[in-house]
């Protein structure tokens, strides 16, 4: 459910050190940030490995690994989290192509999903 | 006392995911519709819980915005993460303290209910009964497709309540389960992401005609049917035409019920779940609560259109209110 809002428009950005966009949880109540498994990015078909990977909310910054034990925040229903990418001179001015992946844990759910949303980006020069 | 008309805020996720709809737009949109019981999922509307924590100024909110609409808070419906800690399931002593923590939420709110996912153990919520009782909170737990009534899960839940003597444990049944024709708006996603007509069409007589899904899976597989087909075939594993009559036996410990819906069409008839006859038997069994919509056509949809939620939940509540011999809510809500 509302997997095509995973990405939202407008948001990418770039810098020297990787570039960022806004991500939202397509899960109709948010989760608690030990329960996201993995989040995976590819930008222009190439995939950022995980351990370049940060979510930053309501000014935290987290590493993937670090989030699996964290049990006092959460990704709210809807809250656009920062989705960062480490990636060294960041993007070139144009168009990319973002792809935009989690996997959660869902207690009640006998399988374990992976959502998933891919959005070309304008970045402006 | 008849039965009284609500709406699952779970209802609108599509807006209020998207920041199109606040807590006040939903709840004046149900006063609107003569629709006064509020049923929320507690971490859905109120950023931070269960983890975080929710402040008393948002309480407070919730509370004023009740009164000003002239509204009754229902459920807080919880979800009991018991699958927090990777690798390893949440110790029982930790699920009862969870549980108990939802059911304190669920008082400050003024709920009458808080509802439990079906995948929790009875002995979680036999556990947590007493304090329930205390803070005069009933748990209900939401029987919902593919368990049902007759299945061994809620057997065993309902012979543990029993044991228990807690008036304060019951059943929200969800009325889901009752699933007498297969959705329209599930075959047309179906044909959109690529299922074949024929099989489309094979599939929904099969339903129709109440065969095993089992063997519609595997005829579906010898006509050709791959990916999204076997998708559509599966379905029907974790779906059922269930009898509402079936509710009969539990009345004493229905409190609440999720009138779920896939779509509502514009002459207000729900196609694949019976309403007429649900409210007959829930009339017969002599229910007093609320049925509470619970719009799920969205994630149905969305994929080609954007879904419109308040007109779906208003010609529900058009659709309740005249099978429960009250006069049409008139109007759709200004938004």
């Amino acid at each position: 459910m509302m997997d095509n809002k995973m990405i939202v428009e407008g948001s990418l950005e770039t810098s020297d050190k990787g570039f960022a966009f806004y991500g939202r949880l397509p899960y109709y109540r948010g989760l608690g940030l030990s329960m996201i498994e993995d989040i995976q990015i590819t930008v222009d078909g190439d995939l950022i490995p995980r351990a370049d990977v940060r979510f930053h909310v309501r000014g935290k910054t987290y590493t993937l690994d670090q989030m699996e034990t964290v049990y006092d925040d959460r990704w709210n229903f809807g809250e656009k989290a920062k989705i960062i990418a480490m990636k060294a001179g960041g993007l070139p001015e144009g168009d990319h192509k973002i792809e935009f992946a989690v996997r959660m844990r869902v207690s009640y759910l006998p399988f374990v999903p992976t959502t998933k949303d891919t959005k070309v980006l304008a970045l402006a020069a | 006392m008849p039965i009284q008309r609500g709406v699952s805020l779970y209802s609108f996720q599509n807006e209020t995911f998207q920041g199109k709809m606040t807590l006040e737009d939903c709840i004046r949109t149900c006063a609107e519709m003569g629709a006064k019981g509020i049923e929320i999922i507690g971490e859905q509307t109120f950023w931070g819980w269960p983890e975080v924590g929710v402040e008393d100024a948002a309480v407070a909110e919730w509370h004023q915005l009740i009164a000003k609409y002239d509204c009754v808070p229902v459920s807080h419906d919880f979800m009991l993460d018991y699958k927090r800690y990777k690798g390893r399931e949440m110790p029982f002593e930790e699920q009862v303290a969870s549980v108990r923590k939802d059911i304190e939420f669920g008082a400050r709110l003024g709920m009458k209910y808080i509802r439990a996912l079906v995948s929790i153990a009875p002995e979680v919520l036999v556990a947590a009964a007493p304090y329930a009782e205390e803070k005069g909170i009933k748990i209900l737990i939401e029987v919902h497709a593919p368990l049902h009534f007759d299945h061994p899960w809620i057997i065993r839940h309902a012979e543990a309540f029993e044991k228990s003597g807690s008036d304060a444990l019951g059943f929200l049944p969800d009325m889901g389960m009752f699933l007498h024709a297969f959705p329209p708006v599930w075959k047309e996603k179906f044909l959109r992401i690529g299922v074949p007509q024929n099989i489309a069409d094979y599939i929904e007589k099969a339903y129709a005609d109440r065969v095993l899904s089992e063997y519609v899976i595997l005829n579906v597989q010898q006509m050709g049917g791959v990916g999204p087909a076997i998708g559509m075939a599966e379905t029907l594993r974790h779906n059922a035409a269930f009898e509402p009559k079936r509710m009969l036996d539990y009345m004493p410990r229905i409190h609440n019920v999720h009138g779920k819906f896939y779509e509502m069409t514009a002459d207000y008839v729900e196609p694949s779940i019976p309403y007429d006859e649900i409210v007959k038997v829930l009339q017969q069994g002599g229910y007093e609560g609320y049925i509470c919509s619970e719009y799920e056509g969205n994630r149905w949809i969305e994929d080609f259109m954007e879904p419109d939620s308040v007109e779906q939940v208003r010609r529900q509540q058009v659709m309740l209110a005249s099978l429960l011999g009250e006069p049409a809510p008139q109007l759709r809500a200004a938004a």
